[in-house]
């Protein structure tokens, strides 16, 4: 009986393992942390787009200043 | 307003490609796990730094035939931005390939060909920044451009194809088979390249539009 479980489990264990999924950060999506992620990043992104549309104001006014 | 709504179009495909990135289905795949999402991030980085180089030559070759000052400001603009892409893909390559091949630098084709494509074009700057005369700066460096160009494409696009490569799309397999990319990760990838293409362009054109704001005011003073 013990000899035949271990056969059993030397097939079958292999398969299981290569049946299991990649792990990933599901816990992370569960509990809701990657909002915190997502949010920080957006932040920063927004910062950088706002300075962006200063730069292009400024340039835009200098432009005007000089007539190009 | 009329005129910028490709400004805005880059703002809200950025925005979507960071939500989408983050939030949306991936496929599950052991070794990169989770961070198969750098694709979104890293990738675009070299599918922006091609065009703009490609732009940055365009202006090389008008500048040969027309002689304009212009052409010559729009070429440096446009390899400046394709250089700081480059340099952004290396970096973010280098840490994506710690985690997933072991090594951040693992002398791949793929990673050597990008390393010495962008040496190619750091020294489009050292040229450019050895030359007093600026007529003289500008046609070197204009036919210097064309040649910088036309040996990046080798280094990227073919010698990573002929040989064998640890980086998706090398080793003879064509960019993007059903492994590489499916149609879920596409939703997300292709408005993240057009949108960082947006960007780049934006950030070259307002540096353009400054140097040449910049040099009318200094003819306006003499």
């Amino acid at each position: 009986m013990n000899r035949l479980f271990t056969f059993l489990s030397l097939i079958f264990i292999p398969g299981l393992l290569m049946a299991q999924e990649a792990e990933m950060a599901d816990t992370m999506r569960s509990n809701g942390k990657i909002y915190a992620v997502v949010a920080i990043i957006l932040v920063i992104l927004f910062g950088l787009f706002g300075y962006l549309v200063m730069l292009d104001r400024k340039v835009s006014k200098i432009e005007k200043k000089v007539k190009v | 307003m009329k005129k910028n709504w490709w400004k805005i179009l880059s703002i809200v495909l950025l925005t979507y490609a960071v939500l989408g990135g983050l939030l949306l289905e991936v496929p599950r795949l052991n070794i990169v796990n989770e961070t198969i999402r750098a694709l979104y991030f890293h990738v675009p980085m070299w599918f922006a730094m091609v065009p703009m180089f490609a732009i940055s030559m365009v202006y090389a070759i008008l500048y040969l035939r027309k002689l304009s000052h212009h052409s010559d400001i729009y070429s440096v603009e446009f390899a400046n931005m394709g250089l700081v892409l480059g340099i952004l893909g290396i970096i973010t390559g280098m840490i994506w390939a710690n985690y997933t091949w072991g090594t951040p630098w693992h002398g791949d084709p793929k990673q050597n060909g990008a390393a010495i494509s962008l040496l190619v074009y750091s020294a489009y700057f050292v040229l450019r920044g050895s030359v007093q005369n600026d007529e003289q700066r500008a046609r070197l460096s204009a036919v210097y451009n064309i040649f910088a160009f036309v040996a990046m494409v080798p280094l990227i696009f073919i010698i990573p194809r002929m040989t064998s490569s640890m980086h998706p799309g090398s080793g003879g397999n064509p960019g993007f088979n059903m492994y590489d990319l499916d149609s879920k990760m596409r939703m997300v990838f292709y408005p993240a390249v057009v949108g960082w293409n947006l960007l780049s362009v934006w950030i070259a054109t307002v540096r353009i539009r400054l140097r040449i704001a910049s040099e009318k005011l200094a003819d306006q003073n003499l």
